[in-house]
């Protein structure tokens, strides 16, 4: 399909998706979760008529203000990258992939597009009650784009309702219903919403606390803490809950990710979870060396995890590489074998169609359905190319769930203490409150990176390798627009935290 | 109900839906023209938060729009959306880095210790406004002109072109559309901004905005000849609808208008209609002419996007492969994704009534000088 692959191309692209989508969802994951928290203060100060609340809200409006245009700003570039980027993927899955993308457009964006307007000018030109609305609409649609674009991702890490075509030489859709109501879409989304609205938590609980350091704005700062406190709990429960589902869908969907964050090369009966270890970096697929220099292991719990049965088997790397057949788990290497019959007997289907000889169509496309659920890896050249970056995604997985247990304590002990009239003598946790923010966000990027490192080296698990997906443009472009982009995004940046910490400066007065 | 139709029907409905969003994307981006006008109108601080701020309530919507267009084409038409965004990447890149800049300008203009200065962010408005849309001018021009690109059987695209799809700005028939666009949406910024801020006591800034109506008006009308006088005397891209062959064809676009009366109308009332909004608002002294320019814009782009999609067109056409131009038969997604995506589609109307209603309740009252000075102006753009 393509004759010569440049890898220094697909590795640039790939660097500059990563580029875009990290820088994004900086600010992203504050915009889920701020949303709702400024919607329950403008509600409380509805509910009881106080003024101070509505000043709370203002005051948090204007953060969530300038953090919504930067997340606006690097956001449109993401829906277009998959055209100018991607393209052979948008030609090959856009018959799936687009649909959540436009739907996003009608459902959700305009949502926040309109009521943000309100939400920001409408206080002397709507009513009370109509400005809460808008409030609320700008939270929730909000996280109805996040709903569209994770349903859009929840299919790259699991495709189904779908079937290939070998005339048009893509995927088609076939049921909508099973995209948008996949069990991998749900839980990508109630996930990651989940955990944007422990990061808004987060973000109102550091600068309260700075605040609360500071000896300045203290009744504004114990009321934003209970608000942020209360609702970080509950995220966290929620989050704990959503990730518990989302490991349990990798194992049963996408099992090399699990093996890959968990640093398991061989499959075991009542596999131990890693609760912290140093991985091995040298160590490769099917060579003698141990996975990990050190690690602590809690028995039976990643099989309790990925099967919800402790004594069960969970495949390793070296499995699913090279196949088990006690397990009855069929290789990378026997799935290329079938996938380089796929992509032959397509060649010569399109070859045979065109010069109109009908029987060796039809033996080419019986041959071909035989192997085409193996299509994508026949466009793999070694079994070892469908292992995933091992020690990025382990560490990934297990910062992200070290922070994720932390957080619900830190919420705990804010709520113990405001409850108990003392935050503001506990020094010691308002200055871990202060960092807790950077925590989050670290947290959330590590997410990033297990979801979509993880998935690697597949655009779409399993059909579509990125050396495929790609644009056919030559690295020196890509490098380019990256160098471009790592420019304008940071310049962004620094503008959007200057402009952020004076307004934190200035405070609440006079809102 | 959508599922019965043919697929024939459902990718002409969808042709005339992304029109549709296109054709609202040209309009709106009254936002684009009125910031290339910031610092021809605004001399004083107070008319330049007057011009920013009514703007500054509407850009969303523009943004959005675009987003929709892209993300509706993809939906609907993906090949299109590979073939282009894919190809003509540099074109694309640099169209997008113009609203890049533009979405946080808005909010961090006047904002203190902003890093860059309000100079800057101003200058991040003009370029979105003057280098952006005359690029999306002369990107949708290349709907008639062709671009430079072969697809292997597979419809993987190779750009023949080492310009990457700017190359497209170096004809003087694209040029003139995106000149054309530039010039209109300032002259619809400037309708807009007459009809949605309150002028009392800065009449001068008023008649300077008035001004600017006509004299863009004036401007854009030699590209607008040029662009139409072309249109109808060149070769067009022609598909034979029995076999799927495409050639050049004579005239294809003047046959097109002329087998297609409703777009020739379309084209016809479009005009008048945005000239009569210049009109009325330059010599009748009147506020109202946005909506006549609007609708206006709407019915040409409708028809600029008809004639190059309909009446059996290729209306993304190759240049370098003639047979691997699209239309819109063989670049549409499949029938069961475009009769899904036409239910959603019933959303179209919802999503348009409330934001009408939002747009009639927040410019129920103009803004006023007042209101961009007083002691809220911490909190405006």
């Amino acid at each position: 399909m393509v004759d010569q692959i440049d890898l220094t191309m697909v590795n640039w692209a790939r660097a500059q998706f990563a580029l875009t989508a990290m820088y994004h969802w900086i600010f992203v994951p504050l915009t889920l979760g701020l949303s709702f928290i400024i919607a329950f203060f403008e509600s409380i100060y509805i509910k009881t008529g106080n003024k101070e609340w509505k000043k709370i809200a203002k005051f948090w409006m204007t953060l969530f203000g300038i953090n919504f245009a930067i997340g606006v700003a690097t956001g449109i570039i993401l829906e277009f990258e998959f055209g100018t980027n991607w393209s052979n993927y948008s030609w090959m899955v856009g018959d799936i992939f687009g649909a959540p993308l436009a739907v996003e457009g009608i459902a959700a964006f305009f949502l926040e597009a309109t009521f943000f307007a309100v939400m920001f000018f409408g206080w002397e030109r709507v009513s009370k009650k109509f400005h809460l609305f808008s409030t609320w609409m700008v939270a929730i649609g909000s996280n109805l784009s996040a709903l569209w674009i994770l349903v859009a991702n929840g299919w790259m890490q699991y495709p189904i309702g779908m079937a290939f075509n070998p005339d048009t030489a893509r995927f088609e859709m076939q049921d909508f219903w099973a995209i948008l109501f996949s069990p991998v879409a749900i839980s990508k989304f109630t996930h990651t919403t989940s955990s944007g609205f422990l990061f808004g938590s987060l973000f109102v609980i550091t600068i309260s606390s700075w605040y609360l350091l500071k000896g300045r704005h203290i009744q504004m700062a114990r009321k934003s803490i209970l608000v942020a406190a209360v609702f970080g709990l509950l995220s966290s429960g929620y989050v704990a809950f959503t990730g518990d589902e989302a490991a349990y869908n990798d194992a049963q969907k996408q099992p090399m990710k699990l093996a890959a964050f968990e640093g398991l090369y061989d499959g075991e009966k009542g596999a131990g979870l890693v609760a912290a270890g140093i991985i091995n970096s040298s160590k490769k697929v099917g060579d003698d060396q141990d996975a990990f220099l050190f690690e602590i292991r809690i028995p039976w719990l990643l099989s309790l995890l990925a099967n919800r049965d402790p004594g069960s088997f969970v495949p390793g790397i070296k499995d699913l590489v090279y196949g088990n057949e006690k397990e009855n788990i069929m290789g990378a290497d026997e799935k290329i074998k079938k996938g380089k019959i796929a992509v032959e007997q397509l060649a010569l289907y399109k070859k045979a169609k065109k010069a109109g000889d009908s029987a060796g169509a039809e033996a080419a496309l019986t041959v071909f359905n035989q192997n085409k659920e193996y299509l994508g890896f026949g466009y793999l050249n070694a079994p070892e190319e469908a292992v995933p970056p091992v020690s990025l995604v382990y560490y990934a997985f297990h910062i992200m769930v070290a922070l994720g247990s932390l957080f619900p304590i830190i919420f705990i002990a804010y709520l113990f203490f405001t409850l108990k009239g003392t935050i503001i003598h506990q020094k010691w946790l308002l200055s871990i409150g202060v960092v807790s923010m950077f925590l989050g966000l670290a947290a959330q990027q590590c997410g990033w990176i297990v979801a979509e490192v993880g998935r690697q080296p597949w655009a779409i698990q399993d059909l579509l390798p990125v050396t495929i997906a790609r644009t056919n443009l030559t690295a020196g472009t890509v490098q380019t627009t990256f160098f471009m982009f790592v420019a304008i995004f940071t310049l962004l940046l620094i503008a959007e935290i200057r402009i952020m910490l004076k307004q934190i400066q200035i405070g609440p007065e006079g809102k | 109900m959508f599922g019965n139709l043919d697929t024939t029907t459902l990718q002409q409905l969808w042709w005339i839906i992304d029109s549709l969003v296109g054709s609202l994307f040209l309009f709106l981006i009254f936002v684009q023209g009125g910031q290339t006008l910031l610092w021809q109108l605004g001399k004083a601080n107070v008319e330049k938060s007057l011009i920013i701020n009514s703007l500054g309530r509407k850009w969303e919507m523009t943004f959005t729009t675009l987003v929709l267009f892209g993300g509706a084409l993809f939906a609907a038409f993906p090949k299109f959306y590979a073939t282009s965004f894919g190809g003509a990447y540099w074109v694309w890149m640099l169209i997008l880095f113009t609203f890049i800049v533009q979405a946080v300008s808005y909010e961090f203009r006047k904002k203190p210790n902003n890093f860059l200065g309000e100079k800057v962010y101003e200058l991040f408005l003009f370029i979105n406004g003057s280098v952006g849309i005359l690029l999306i001018g002369a990107a949708v021009g290349t709907f008639f002109t062709g671009s430079n690109f072969v697809l292997n059987e597979y419809n993987f695209v190779t750009w023949t072109n080492p310009l990457r799809g700017l190359e497209a700005a170096f004809s003087l028939f694209n040029l003139s559309l995106g000149l054309f666009l530039v010039f209109n949406a300032r002259l619809l910024g400037a309708m807009y901004l007459l009809n949605n801020i309150d002028f009392t006591g800065y009449e001068d800034f008023e008649a300077r905005t008035r001004k600017a109506v006509l004299v863009n008006l004036l401007c854009a009308l030699p590209f607008l000849l040029y662009f139409l006088i072309s249109l109808v005397v060149m070769d067009g891209f022609g598909v034979d609808p029995k076999t799927g062959i495409v050639s050049m064809v004579s005239g294809k676009y003047l046959a097109n208008l002329l087998s297609m009366p409703l777009v020739l109308i379309f084209l016809l009332a479009g005009l008048v209609l945005v000239i009569w909004g210049v009109v009325t608002t330059s010599f009748r002294g009147k506020n109202n002419g946005i909506w006549f320019g609007g609708l206006g814009t709407v019915l040409v782009g409708l028809a600029v996007f008809f004639t190059a999609g309909f009446n059996n067109t290729a209306f993304y056409p190759s240049k370098a492969a003639l047979q691997s131009s699209l239309t819109i038969y063989n670049a549409s997604s499949s029938h069961y994704t475009l009769t899904a995506m036409s239910y959603v589609a019933l959303l179209i109307p919802v999503v348009l009534a409330y934001v009408v209603y939002v747009w009639y309740l927040m410019d129920a009252k103009k803004i006023t000088a007042a209101e961009v000075t007083g002691e809220q102006a911490d909190e405006m753009y």
